[in-house]
């Protein structure tokens, strides 16, 4: 954890670990009743890398969080999370898998009845062998990430939506998993709110290298991602030199009507000629 | 409302029926199982146990007074009113100290299980709760079904002892009867069946109302409408339950044991 990750650095890693996704979903079905929500879908998350999943609402993207997060089960197809099937796991067996990978869910669900600190903790004592100061330290540490050391002793009901959202964030890191998935992070809040949590996004990007699944509403806030990296000397996001842009393990995934109708970098994406993607990207 | 074929309604049915067998079953298998959530079950423990003692204190004096009251009367017609102690103190321990205990704390806490449960479900923390590694089943279903048992079982004794109090208050002091007379055939009358028949249907009684809350509450769905359904549900279930199962644990007792 010396130097700063330079997007070289980057580009580096992600090429040599292309071989090694920690997500894999082939040909994946899933419906609802009647409602088919998903249709035969695959795609790869390597290691490293931040994947952002576009779509109208509606269109399956929470869906294929819970899936990835064995919340769910598909219908049909295979999903494999850090070289486990996991759809053929029991349901017992998937808890261990769990603790690997960090959710924030759309709408927080943060445990109500418990304060900040019991939630961000909740994962730390469930483990039963960290000492209190180290689970203390370590849920400070998570918040000021988040820069909210402040709300430890709240109620989730105390604190505003974008405020949850970040608690939320601080929870799911807390144990520094090795994949994060991250359900519309921004969804509702103002620019400067979402500004903070997308910078946390790139610095745990780049910083701590961990992959992850980003739902998204704003291509905005994606592009901000592809175009930026987190300097860890100065302590902030700042943009690539121009030239080197795009050049972050940063790639795109957009759904429509149950398929993926996109899946590749800023670069594939910008000069795509597909109507509906020049459509959403304008 | 929709209206669902004859043949849904039963699949609906026995689909039901086999979710809560599971989780009725997998509330006790969870006991063998790590790691078990003590701090849980005292808390919830706490919760069933102490809060429930008032209402269960009042409705035991209450049922034992009354049910002195109820009999005096006719004894007086045959000129027994000695038994009157007997009579109490069998009905309170063999039937109404376990049945309106556990009416009572079904009321209480099969409903506060179902809407506890229920709003989580809706609000999505029952995933986020998977998500972050524990079952929900072992964090929150099972210290409930465990305490339920354990406090049930206490409270019980706690209302028979209560009822028989009270039975005693309304025959010495409205018919008459000496303290110690009364005391003494109340206890003497007590065989083994009674004692062990009213100490079984605690545990029961226990084990239903917190599965039945729980699976109510587990299975909620349709927002804060449908946490109330599943409240109301949950108290309706149980305390028929209750009724039935008492039905038929005391047919079960009666028969291995034979009549008095
Ligand atoms: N538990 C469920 N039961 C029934 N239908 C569901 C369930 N979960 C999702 N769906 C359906 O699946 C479809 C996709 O839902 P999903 O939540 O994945 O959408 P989304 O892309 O995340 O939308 P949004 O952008 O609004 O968050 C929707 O049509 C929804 O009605
Ligand atoms: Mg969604």
């Amino acid at each position: 954890m010396a130097a700063p990750p330079t997007a070289v650095e980057n580009r580096l890693r992600t090429t040599e670990q292309i071989q090694s996704p920690v997500i894999a979903f082939e040909d994946v079905s899933i419906a609802f009743e009647a409602n088919s929500v998903l249709e035969d879908i695959s795609f790869h998350l390597n290691r490293g890398e931040t994947k952002a999943i576009f779509g109208i609402a509606g269109s399956g993207k929470s869906t294929i969080l819970k899936l990835a997060m064995g919340l769910v089960k598909p219908d049909s197809g295979r999903i494999d999370v850090l070289g486990n099937d996991i759809t053929q796991m029991r349901e017992e067996d998937l808890f261990e898998l769990r603790r690997q990978i960090g959710m924030v869910f759309q709408e927080s669900a943060l445990f109500d009845s418990l304060t900040v600190r019991e939630n961000v903790a909740f994962r730390l004592m469930e483990e039963h062998q960290i000492s209190e100061e180290e689970i203390e330290r370590r849920v400070r540490e998570s918040l000021r990430f988040v820069e909210l050391e402040r709300t430890v002793d709240m109620f989730p009901s105390e604190l505003s939506g974008g405020m949850r959202r970040r608690v939320a964030i601080a929870r799911a890191i807390v144990t520094r998993p090795e994949i994060l998935l991250y359900d519309s992070p921004t969804g509702g809040l103002d620019p400067v709110t979402s500004t903070t949590i997308i910078e946390l996004i790139v610095k745990q990007r780049d910083v701590y290298k961990t992959s992850s699944l980003l739902v998204s509403h704003r291509l905005q806030d994606a592009f901000v991602m592809a175009s930026h990296y987190f300097d860890r000397d100065k302590g902030r996001m700042l943009p690539l030199p121009p030239g080197a842009r795009g050049d972050v393990p940063m790639t795109f995934l957009i759904l429509r009507q149950g398929k993926i109708i996109f899946d590749g970098d800023i670069h594939e994406l910008a000069h795509s000629k597909d109507e509906y993607i020049r459509e959403y990207i304008s | 409302m929709e209206l669902t074929s004859p043949t849904d309604f039963a699949k609906d049915i026995v689909q039901s029926v086999q979710d809560y067998s599971l989780l009725a079953g997998r509330s006790l298998a969870n006991l063998f199982r790590h790691p078990r959530y003590f701090a849980d079950m005292m808390q919830q423990a706490d919760l069933i146990g102490v809060g429930s003692l008032p209402i269960v204190v009042l409705t035991g004096t209450f049922t034992g007074a009354v049910l002195a009251l109820n009999s005096a009367h006719t004894l007086e017609r045959f000129g027994s009113l000695s038994l009157i102690g007997q009579l109490v103190s069998v009905g309170m321990v063999t039937e109404l100290g376990p049945v309106l205990t556990g009416l009572m704390v079904a009321g209480r806490n099969s409903s506060g299980m179902a809407s506890e449960l229920g709003s989580m479900v809706v609000t999505e923390q029952i995933d986020a709760m998977r998500a972050l590694g524990t079952d929900p089943t072992k964090k929150l279903i099972t210290p409930r079904v465990i305490s339920t048992i354990f406090m049930l079982f206490f409270l019980t004794i706690i209302s028979d002892f209560v009822g028989l109090i009270g039975g005693g208050i309304v025959s010495s002091l409205m018919f008459g009867m000496d303290w110690h007379q009364y005391w003494s055939s109340a206890w003497q009358t007590l065989k083994f069946q009674d004692v062990f028949t009213g100490l079984l249907k605690p545990v029961l009684f226990g084990f239903i109302i917190a599965t039945v809350g729980c699976y109510y509450g587990i299975s909620a769905r349709g927002g804060t409408q449908g946490v109330g359904r599943a409240t109301t549900q949950a108290v309706v279930a149980s305390s028929v339950l209750i009724i039935a199962v008492d039905f038929f644990a005391t047919r079960l007792i009666l028969s291995i044991f034979g009549y008095r």
